[in-house]
């Protein structure tokens, strides 16, 4: 089991506990977490589950594939630390990740 | 775009692949439909968000992609010839002596004894970026859309994005505009190496300008947009004059005009009974996604079951003195005559 902490843009945080296998997104949709949009469920194609992952955990989360680079251009206000929730697989170093949600999804 | 009445028995409002399927049931029990879509191609979200996907859960399909999925509807409802009306969406419904009276953005008129919203998470819009004040710019500086390129005929013109929009419009409204400057927040782009060639060589040629970065704040009163801030990778910031702005973020799915249809909404959600899959208003119909009733799941399976028990209730509206025979098409001759496999 992994904690994932989602921090909204007014500084609310909920963190909820997720299964290694499943994605970021798919952790926060199961708990409702607000601003988590994932219109397609999942399937790289909305750009609506965008993050904003926190300095310390850019590295053990690693960089977009070329697939999601290119859906991060759908986006808003991208800036280095963003990716699609949806493509980040929980595993057990991810243990404490926390990510930041945008103001809005679009 | 025709404003002749056209009247037949049903309007399905979608052509995902519950509204096609749907199309398949109704013909089966000879109810004939018309088919709406904002999009320009049948699929719904299979067509939009994951034509290459593969989907692994539709019966006996061990694994199609939302392409294949759609290819295969449109050949096993070719026989019922529906008709089909793309890049259109309904906007009002109107009920009418004997059923309704539909009419679409594009102000073609329906006449139906029943409609079907199929309309799965909603209409597929372009993405608004959140841009604060952008409502007031909309349709007099900021553009979706592109209707009629004459609109953009000497006018300094700002695309942004990195997709096939941005590059195909950057392309076409060039020759037209007085200026036109490309912004895309990097240097690669998603859409067709072609286009991006031919993009690149109009930079060089000196007849556009590509740069790099982000919309962050429009600037212009009385909804004319004077220039934006644009922030630039490396974090500053730059002022970039402009008169239009085009966006192209892709499209997301809004409800659109379904909720002003006087329906009973939960939550964007269209409730309905689980017998006939009727909403709140006799004669319309809500399957696939767009409903929802206890133990709802959104799944394409789910959908086209509810597209069959709804064509039942659609055969009692469109012939209530004919009696229904529940048929097979393994067995029934007259099913297989409209299959035109007999």
């Amino acid at each position: 089991m992994a904690r994932i902490t989602f921090i909204q843009p007014d500084g609310t945080e909920h963190t909820v506990d997720a299964e290694p296998g499943m994605t970021v997104m798919e952790a926060a949709v199961k708990n409702s977490v607000r601003g988590i949009a994932a219109e397609c469920g999942g399937a790289c194609a909305c750009a609506t589950c965008h993050v904003y992952v926190e300095e310390a955990w850019r590295e053990p989360t690693g960089q977009p594939e070329q697939m999601e680079e290119d859906m991060l251009d759908f986006a808003f206000d991208i800036r280095p630390s963003s990716r699609l929730s949806c493509q980040i697989k929980v595993t057990q170093e991810l243990d404490g990740l926390t990510v930041r949600i945008p103001e809005k999804q679009f | 775009m025709s404003e002749d009445l056209i009247k037949t028995d049903a309007v399905i409002i979608g052509a995902g692949p519950v509204g096609l399927f749907a199309v398949f049931e109704l013909g089966l029990l000879d109810v004939k439909a018309h088919v709406i879509d904002i999009l320009d191609r049948p699929g719904g979200q299979c067509a939009e968000l994951y034509p290459e996907k593969p989907i692994y859960d539709i019966p006996a399909l061990p694994v199609v992609t939302g392409q294949e999925l759609t290819d295969h509807l449109m050949e096993q409802i070719a026989p019922f010839g529906a008709e089909f009306h793309f890049n259109e969406r309904i906007e009002t419904i109107e009920k009418i002596d004997g059923g309704f009276r539909l009419v679409t953005d594009a102000g073609t008129p329906f006449e139906c004894k029943l409609v079907v919203i199929a309309a799965g998470g909603g209409s597929f819009t372009p993405k608004r970026p959140p841009l604060p004040g952008i409502e007031q710019y909309e349709d007099t500086s900021v553009y979706y859309s592109v209707r009629k390129m004459d609109a953009f005929r000497g006018k300094d013109v700002l695309i942004v994005g990195g997709g096939d929009s941005a590059l195909d419009w950057t392309l076409n409204l060039q020759p037209v505009a007085k200026s036109l400057t490309l912004l895309h927040r990097r240097s690669e782009f998603r859409a067709a190496p072609a286009s991006v060639q031919k993009m690149l060589e109009l930079v060089d040629s000196g007849n556009i300008s590509f740069k790099l970065g982000q919309v962050t704040t429009l600037h212009g009163e009385d909804g004319q947009l004077t220039g934006v801030t644009v922030k630039a990778p490396d974090g500053t910031t730059f002022e970039e004059p402009t008169e239009v702005m085009l966006p192209f973020f892709g499209l997301t799915m809004k409800l659109g005009p379904v909720a002003n249809w006087g329906l009973n909404l939960d939550e964007n959600l269209i409730p309905v009974d689980t017998e006939k899959f009727e909403t709140s208003e006799r004669g319309i119909f809500a399957i696939g996604d767009i409903n929802t009733y206890p133990g709802k799941l959104k799944l394409i399976l789910s959908g086209f079951h509810e597209a069959a028990l709804m064509s039942q209730a659609a055969h009692r509206i469109v012939y209530p003195d004919k009696k229904l025979i529940f048929q097979y098409t393994t067995s029934s001759s007259n099913l297989q005559k409209k299959l035109g496999v007999k």
